[in-house]
């Protein structure tokens, strides 16, 4: 396996550590999708992370979830998550309030490889949550606008109700000359934007395939459906990034949780340059 | 509009790429330039399906109406794509309703104009149908990803 173009994961010193932190503010972005933006002023030295990295949040009593880091990687102050209330960890999460504390431990696995876009076109497709790991990137790319060509967005949810970062979307958009195309699989009345799978949106834009970066993060199957598009329009694979996701546990590679044919998503990813995992995606078992 | 300038807006558009002179000639008999304001419908449910639309601008709503659940919009299309192929299919009725969503300017496409141009012309024909399969087999996966509904299955795993 290659990762020579992935940043690979800085050694978190002594990663089973648990810090304990505060919730600083509580934002619903939907009504099962929550951002917890966490106090970091109780850690023992300044925390930084790459756009794609995550962190085990721990609920104390509960369990641990693996969860993708979502806000801007030079605001070290702030540090959020934005987490879909899906199961038992991620329900306690979505209980707590201001000034609750929880532990954190990170931030671990691969980041975007944002320098691959330089000079490029960026391509970022992201279905559901899958724009909470993608966020970061928009911001580094946005405050280095003028490195990149076109940046487009291309983003799918469920609903319109089920669309995170609204506000961002259209402000990315107006004020930073981002081509946001934004579509919902079901819609009402109400709603006069696109109808239909995000793949759809490759019929509104036309991409200079030698020249484009795409990086993809949503539902596997979503992703699956995306890169068949990709290819369809000849964009090279090594030029595909997208990122995994598995029931992680340890998050340093020991556990065998997440361990996706030789590979730990933990580790080794989330995210991969698409050669480096095409075959595996392509595996029934996996 | 002009048949010299509707055959170049015909030309223009995605789904007629590469057209011979010949056959895009042909086109322009059936052709006719329609704007459709926001709110209004250009297909009703049920009616007779007499046309091929080539969106060139705006947006387009498909509708369906579901009891007790009323009017469902299922899918958009937009600039570049087409609306309609039951003009082709006996017995030419539409299935849904199709409703602007923002100002539409269209080519529409005489049903009845086409399928006499198919049947004179097979050369045509097969091209004409060519295209239009290559758009159903593109929506028919689309609409299967769709109803995977892969944003409401998830497990807890990743934030």
């Amino acid at each position: 396996m290659t990762h020579e173009a992935m940043t690979a994961p800085a050694a978190v010193p002594d990663p089973m550590t648990v810090h304990p932190v505060s919730i600083r503010r509580v934002v619903w972005e939907t009504d099962d999708t929550f951002t917890l933006f966490l106090d970091l002023d109780r850690l023992p030295r300044p925390f930084q992370f790459r756009a794609g990295q995550f962190n085990m949040l721990y609920v104390f009593g509960v369990g641990e979830a693996a969860i993708s880091i979502s806000s801007d990687p030079v605001k070290s102050h702030t540090l959020a998550h934005t987490i879909h209330r899906v199961g038992t960890v991620t329900s306690a999460l979505a209980q707590l309030r201001k000034g609750d504390m929880i532990g954190v431990r990170g931030p671990f696995g691969t980041s975007w490889p944002i320098e691959e876009g330089s000079g490029k076109d960026v391509c970022i497709i992201a279905g559901g949550i899958g724009l909470a790991p993608l966020r970061p990137v928009m911001y580094e790319m946005l405050r280095r606008r003028q490195e990149f060509g076109r940046v487009i967005l291309l983003y799918g949810a469920r609903s319109p109700l089920d669309l995170l970062y609204r506000v961002e979307l259209e402000q990315w958009g107006k004020q930073h000359h981002v081509e946001v195309i934004v579509t919902v699989d079901r819609g009402d009345s109400s709603w006069k934007g696109h109808i239909g799978v995000v793949t759809a949106l490759f019929s509104y834009i036309k991409l200079d395939a030698r020249e484009t970066a795409a990086f993809v993060c949503g539902p596997e199957m979503m992703m699956k459906y995306t890169l068949d598009e990709l290819e369809r329009r000849g964009l090279p694979e090594n030029q595909v990034f997208l990122s995994l996701e598995r029931n992680m546990k340890c998050a340093i590679g020991i556990c065998g949780h997440c361990q996706f044919g030789p590979e730990f998503i933990c580790k080794d990813g989330p995210v991969f340059r698409l050669p480096d995992v095409r075959r595996l995606l392509e595996r029934k078992e996996m | 509009m002009k048949s010299e300038d509707l055959a170049v807006v015909l030309r223009q558009h995605p789904f007629l790429g590469h057209l011979s002179e010949k056959h895009l000639h042909v086109l322009v008999g059936c052709a006719a330039n329609v704007h459709v304001g926001e709110g209004s419908c250009l297909i009703q449910e049920g009616e007779i399906a007499n046309a091929l639309y080539l969106v060139r601008t705006g947006r387009i709503a498909l509708e369906m109406e579901v009891p007790p659940r009323g009017s469902l919009r299922i899918q958009t299309v937009g600039p570049g794509e087409l609306l309609g192929w039951s003009w082709m299919i006996s017995p030419y009725r539409w299935h849904f309703t199709a409703r602007a969503v923002a100002d539409v300017r269209a080519i529409a496409l005489d049903g009845g104009c086409l399928r006499q141009k198919c049947s004179e012309d097979h050369d045509f024909g097969y091209e004409i149908l060519d295209r239009l399969t290559r758009v159903m087999e593109s929506r028919l996966e689309a609409t299967r990803l769709q109803l995977l509904d892969v944003y409401g299955t998830v497990v807890e795993v990743h934030g």
